[in-house]
C-alpha cells in the first residue's frame, strides 16, 4: 500500500484553510438564531460560603429581561465524572466559579445589567485551598456529593503496581527521592467557551450548537442532567477556536443555557468573557508528584515509586482520571522492572481541574525525567546515556502490559543527542552573567486511541454522487488539529479524486455516525483507520460494475484521476458514470457504505494491565536555554525534537503539531500559571497570565522517526499531544545542569531561578 | 449619532452610540463576522482591523473615531476582485491557520506592517516580522509558520 503514495506524506495545506482565512468560518460567537437571546450567569463573590437567600424580583422586573433561574426553577441531576456538580448552586457555594443565577434577556448588555440586580446574602466560610489540608482529620467535607465509598475529601484515587519492589530496590545502587509541584494551567483557547441551546417545545426537541470534543458523549450527558432522552437532543458542531482538552466534559454553563431556552422557548446564547474562561474553565491538574527511583550500578533503572495528590478542586471531572494516563509513563517510559503508584485527587475550594493536552503526562514526565538527571548525577554516568541504556524497544510487552509493536525511542534519542551536538554542549564552562547548556527529556504516550470507554471507535459513512463526488460522513471532529485534511488525503489517495471532489461532513450528531471523540491524540489513526475501511466496502461496490463495463478483471482496476483504468489495457471509464450506472441501472443500488473501525486495543483489567492502546508514540528532546544570572530569565534558544510518529501522513499538518505543541510545552516550563490566592484566580487575563507570543518562540528543529505501525493508517501513529509532554521537563533539566541547582517546580520562573541560586550560594558558603 | 465610514472600500452611514465599540459595530452592526472577538481587552489581537491601513485592536477603540475613516475587515482583505489577498494565500500555503480563531487578526496586522514595510522600502529581518505580531496571541500554531508567511510576504 506504501508504493508510490502521491498525497500521503506530501505536504497539504489545511482542507478549510482558506475558509478560516477569509473570515467565513461559522465559529460559535458568529451564531445568530432568529429570536435569539442572550444568557449571562452570575457567579459566587465568594469561594465558600453558605447561601443564606437569592433575590432575582428585581432583574426580573427589568425591562429585556425574559427568565431568571436558580437552582430552585430546574430539575437536573448533577454532571461530572463523579456526578458530584449540581450545575446550578443553592445552599452552599464551593469555588470562585460557582453558578447561582442565570438570566436571559433580549441583549447582552441586560442580562449583564440584570445580573447586578440579583441579590445574594452570603455567609462567607473558610474555604481549604490546600489539597494537603483537606486530607488533615480536622478538615471539613467540600463536596456533599462526594463519592461515598471514599475518604473525606478524595474525590478518586488509582493504585498500580508491577514487579518485585523490594526486590528491585536491594538491587538499586542509587535511590532518588525528590517532591515535584505542577502547576495549574489554562487552555486559552482564542475562541472563548460558548453555547447557543435552541429548544422547539412544540416537538420537545433540543438543538445545541456547541464546540464539545465528544458529541456523542456529550449528548448522552446533557440529555443526563436535562431528564430529556438523549435522542432528542441534536449536537451541532460549530467551528471550534481551539480545544486542547477543554471541552471533554459538560459544564455547567452548557446545561444552564439549555434550560434557559427550555423555559423561554427562545433559542439562547451564552458566550464567555476572556474573565470567566480564565475562572471557569477548568484548568490542568495542578499536583505534588513524590517520586522515588533507583538505578543499578550500571544506570539501569530498577523502580520507581510514585505518591501523587491532586488538586481537584470543588467538582470531578474527566480530569481526575488522567493517573490513567499518568500511570503508563511512570510504569512503560524506559525499561521498567517494578512500579508501584498511588494517586488521590482531592476536593479543595478551587475551580475544578479538567483535561489538557497531555492528559496528565506532562506532570509525570516531568517527575521522571528530573529524577533521570538526578539518578546520572548520582551514578557520575552521562544523562543521554543513561536514557540510551534504558530505552524501550521494539516488541517490549511492559510491566503494564503495553505491547510496543514498533517503537522509535532509542532512534528518537539519538537524533535530538547528535542534532543538537549535545556532547559538545552538556559540560560547557559556566561563568559569566549569561550562561548557556542544553537539557533532554522524553515521552511515551498512547499513539492508537486509548480504550478507558468501552468503545473507542469512529464509524464512517461515505457517499458517491452521480458527480464524481464523494461526501466523508465521519464520526470524528475537527478542532484545528487538521484531521479533515488527512482524511481528505487519504480518500484523495485511495480513489484517486482531487481535493476538489472531496466533502466532509464532520459536526452534527444527527447526521454523523457515532465516535467516542477528539482527544487521546486519536483521530488520524482511528477514524484514518475506519475511512480507509469504508473505502474498502466502497470499492467492494463500485469495482465489479466497472470490471463488468470495461469487460476487463477487478484485480487489474486503478483508481486515478476521478477515472477507474485498466492497469494492463488502455481501458478506463470515469467514476461518476459507474455511480450512475449503479443508480440507474438494476438491481438500482446507492453508491453508499458504513463502516465502524474498533481498534485492536484492549480495555485494561482492574490493575490497569493491558495493551490500552492500538499503537505508542515516542519521543525525545534536546531544548537548549540561556539563563540570566542577574535577573533569573530563562531563554529557550533552540529545541530539537525527534518524534515516532509511524509514518508522516501530511508533513505540512505535522510540523504544525510539533511546532504548536513545543510553544505550549516551553510555556508550561516557563511562563504558564493560574495563579490562586485562597480559592481566588489572580490572573484571570491574558495581561497576567502569561502566553508566549511570536517574539518569543525559539528555532524548532523536527526529525519525524517513521517505524511503519502495522495498526497505522499508512503506519501512522497518533502525534498532537506528544510535543508538549517532555518540553517543560527538557527545560527545567537544562537550568538545573547550567546553574547546579534542582529545578524542581514549575513554572520555572525568574523568581525561582534566582532563589535557587541563592539557595545554592548560601549552603555553598555554610559548606565553606 | 450618526457616523459616515468606509468599510471594505464602500461607504456606509450608521446609526450608533457614544459608547458603541468599533468590533461591535462590525460585528453586530454591519453583520461582519470575521473580526473575532477574542478577549475584549486589547490582548490577543484577534479582533484586529485596519484603519485607514493601520492596524488597531477593534475592542478598544471606540466606533465614534472611525467617522470619515476607511476600515478594512478580513472580509475586505482580497479586495473587490480577487478572492485571496497575499496575505491570504502566504498563510495558507505556508500552514499558518489551526483553528483559525487567530487567523484574521493575525491577517490584518501582517498586511498592516507589510504595508508600512513597502512604503519604507524595507525588507524587514525574522525578528522585525516576529516582534510586529507580538500583539496577536495564538494558541495552535506557536506562530512559526505564521511569521513564515509573514515574512513570504513581507519579501514579496
Amino acid at each position: 500500500m506504501n508504493d508510490e503514495l502521491k498525497y500521503i506524506g506530501k505536504p497539504q495545506p489545511k482542507f478549510d484553510a482558506k475558509e478560516r482565512t477569509t473570515g467565513r468560518s461559522v465559529y460559535g460567537h458568529d451564531i445568530e438564531l432568529s429570536g435569539m437571546l442572550h444568557g449571562a450567569i452570575l457567579r459566587t463573590k465568594y469561594p465558600c460560603a453558605e447561601i443564606i437567600s437569592i433575590d432575582v424580583s428585581e432583574a426580573e422586573q427589568l425591562a429585556g429581561v425574559e427568565c431568571v433561574i436558580t437552582a430552585a426553577d430546574i430539575d437536573a441531576n448533577k454532571i461530572s465524572f463523579k456526578e458530584d456538580h449540581p450545575v446550578l448552586k443553592s445552599g452552599l457555594v464551593s469555588c470562585i466559579r460557582d453558578e447561582i443565577a442565570a438570566v436571559a434577556a433580549e441583549t447582552k448588555e441586560i442580562a449583564e445589567q440584570a445580573l447586578k440586580l440579583i441579590k445574594v446574602k452570603y455567609n462567607e466560610r473558610q474555604g481549604i485551598y490546600d489539597p494537603f489540608e483537606s486530607l488533615e482529620e480536622e478538615a471539613v467535607q467540600i463536596n456533599q456529593w462526594q463519592p461515598e465509598d471514599s475518604p473525606k475529601n478524595v474525590s478518586m484515587t488509582f493504585e498500580y503496581e508491577h514487579g518485585d519492589l523490594e526486590e528491585q530496590k536491594s538491587k538499586s545502587k542509587v535511590i532518588v527521592k525528590r517532591r515535584y509541584h505542577l502547576q495549574k494551567m489554562t487552555h486559552c483557547c482564542m475562541g472563548s467557551s460558548n453555547i447557543t441551546a435552541d429548544y422547539n417545545p412544540a416537538e420537545k426537541k433540543l438543538t445545541l450548537y456547541c464546540g464539545t470534543q465528544v458529541p456523542f458523549l456529550y449528548q448522552r450527558d446533557m440529555a443526563h442532567c436535562l431528564k430529556m432522552d438523549p435522542s432528542r437532543i441534536r449536537v451541532i458542531q460549530p467551528v471550534i477556536g481551539g480545544g486542547f482538552g477543554s471541552k471533554l466534559d459538560v459544564n455547567p454553563f452548557e446545561p444552564i443555557c439549555a434550560f434557559l431556552s427550555m423555559k423561554t422557548g427562545r433559542p439562547v446564547q451564552i458566550l464567555y468573557s476572556r474573565y470567566e474562561e480564565f475562572l471557569a474553565s477548568p484548568t490542568r491538574q495542578s499536583m505534588a508528584i513524590d517520586l522515588t527511583s533507583g538505578a543499578d550500578e550500571n544506570g539501569r533503572f530498577t523502580f520507581r515509586e510514585v505518591e501523587i495528590i491532586k488538586d481537584n478542586g470543588a467538582y470531578t471531572s474527566w480530569g481526575a482520571t488522567t493517573p490513567f494516563v499518568m500511570m503508563q509513563t511512570f510504569s512503560s517510559l524506559y525499561k521498567m522492572p517494578a512500579c508501584k503508584l498511588t494517586s488521590t485527587a482531592v476536593y479543595t475550594n478551587n475551580p475544578n481541574a479538567g483535561s489538557f493536552r497531555g492528559y496528565g503526562n506532562p506532570q509525570a514526565t516531568f517527575s521522571v525525567e528530573r529524577n533521570i538527571d538526578l539518578l546520572a548525577e548520582e551514578l557520575g554516568m552521562d544523562k543521554s546515556q543513561i536514557r540510551k541504556l534504558n530505552s524501550n524497544t521494539p516488541g517490549e510487552i511492559t510491566g503494564q502490559g503495553m505491547h510496543f509493536r514498533t517503537c522509535g525511542l532509542l532512534e528518537a534519542m539519538e537524533i535530538v543527542a547528535e542534532k543538537s551536538n549535545y556532547e559538545s554542549k552538556k559540560d560547557m564552562e559556566q561563568s559569566g552573567r549569561y550562561r548557556r547548556g542544553i537539557g533532554l527529556g522524553s515521552m511515551l504516550h498512547v499513539g492508537g486511541g486509548a480504550k478507558i470507554y468501552r468503545s473507542d471507535g469512529c464509524g464512517t459513512t461515505l457517499k458517491l454522487d452521480p458527480y464524481g463526488c464523494l461526501t466523508i460522513i465521519t464520526g470524528s471532529s475537527e478542532i484545528g488539529q487538521g484531521s479533515e485534511t488527512v482524511l481528505a488525503m487519504i480518500a484523495m489517495e485511495e480513489m484517486g479524486l482531487s481535493e476538489d471532489k472531496i466533502k466532509i461532513i464532520n459536526s452534527d450528531t444527527d447526521v454523523k455516525p457515532w465516535d467516542v471523540g477528539v482527544h487521546a491524540s486519536r483521530t488520524s489513526f482511528i477514524a484514518g483507520n475506519s475511512l480507509l475501511g469504508a473505502i474498502g466496502k466502497m470499492k467492494e461496490m463500485i469495482s465489479p460494475r466497472a470490471a463488468k463495463l470495461m469487460g476487463v478483471e477487478i484485480q487489474d482496476l486503478v483508481y486515478e484521476k476521478g477515472l477507474i483504468r485498466c492497469a494492463q489495457s488502455d481501458v478506463q471509464i470515469a467514476l461518476d458514470k459507474v455511480v450512475r450506472d449503479l443508480h440507474f441501472m438494476p438491481p438500482h443500488e446507492l453508491a453508499e457504505v458504513s463502516y465502524f473501525y474498533e481498534p485492536p486495543s484492549k480495555y485494561q483489567d482492574k490493575g490497569f494491565k493491558g495493551d490500552v492502546s492500538g499503537n505508542y508514540a515516542f519521543a525525545a528532546q534536546a531544548i537548549e536555554v540561556e539563563v540570566d544570572t542577574y535577573t533569573g530569565n530563562v531563554k529557550v534558544l533552540d529545541v530539537w525534537v525527534a518524534q515516532d510518529v509511524g509514518k508522516v501522513l501530511n508533513p505540512m499538518g505535522l510540523q504544525g503539531q510539533i511546532e504548536g505543541g513545543v510553544v505550549m510545552g516551553i510555556g508550561y516550563g516557563l511562563t504558564e500559571e493560574t495563579q490562586m490566592k485562597d480559592g481566588y484566580v489572580l490572573n484571570p487575563n491574558f495581561h497576567n497570565y502569561k502566553l508566549l507570543t511570536a517574539s518569543d518562540v525559539p528555532e524548532i528543529h523536527f526529525y519525524p522517526v517513521e517505524t511503519n505501525d502495522p495498526a497505522g493508517p499508512y503506519g501512522a501513529k497518533g502525534v498532537a499531544e506528544a510535543p508538549l509532554i517532555p518540553t517543560a521537563a527538557a527545560i527545567a533539566n537544562a537550568v538545573s545542569n547550567i546553574l547546579g541547582v534542582e529545578m524542581n517546580e514549575l513554572p520555572v520562573t525568574p523568581e525561582r531561578v534566582l532563589k535557587a541560586m541563592k539557595n545554592k550560594s548560601e549552603l555553598t558558603e555554610r559548606l565553606v | 449619532m450618526k457616523i459616515n465610514f468606509t468599510i471594505n472600500g464602500k461607504g456606509r452611514a450608521k446609526e450608533i452610540k457614544a459608547s458603541t465599540l468599533l468590533i461591535d459595530l462590525i460585528r453586530d452592526g454591519l453583520k461582519l463576522k470575521g473580526t473575532k472577538p477574542g478577549c475584549f481587552e486589547g490582548e490577543c489581537g484577534a479582533c484586529t482591523v485596519l484603519v485607514d491601513g493601520h492596524a488597531i485592536n477593534s475592542c478598544l477603540y471606540l466606533a465614534v473615531n472611525v467617522a470619515g475613516k476607511s476600515i478594512t475587515t478580513i472580509e475586505g482583505l482580497g479586495g473587490e476582485d480577487q478572492f485571496l489577498d497575499i496575505v491570504q494565500e502566504k498563510l495558507i500555503e505556508h500552514g499558518g491557520v489551526q483553528c483559525g480563531f487567530c487567523t484574521s487578526g493575525m491577517a490584518m496586522s501582517i498586511k498592516s506592517y507589510s504595508d508600512k514595510c513597502k512604503e519604507e522600502g524595507k525588507v524587514p529581518n525574522r525578528n522585525e516580522v516576529a516582534k510586529s505580531l507580538e500583539g496577536n496571541l495564538c494558541r495552535c500554531t506557536g506562530y512559526v509558520k505564521i511569521v513564515d508567511a509573514a515574512i513570504s510576504v513581507c519579501g514579496n
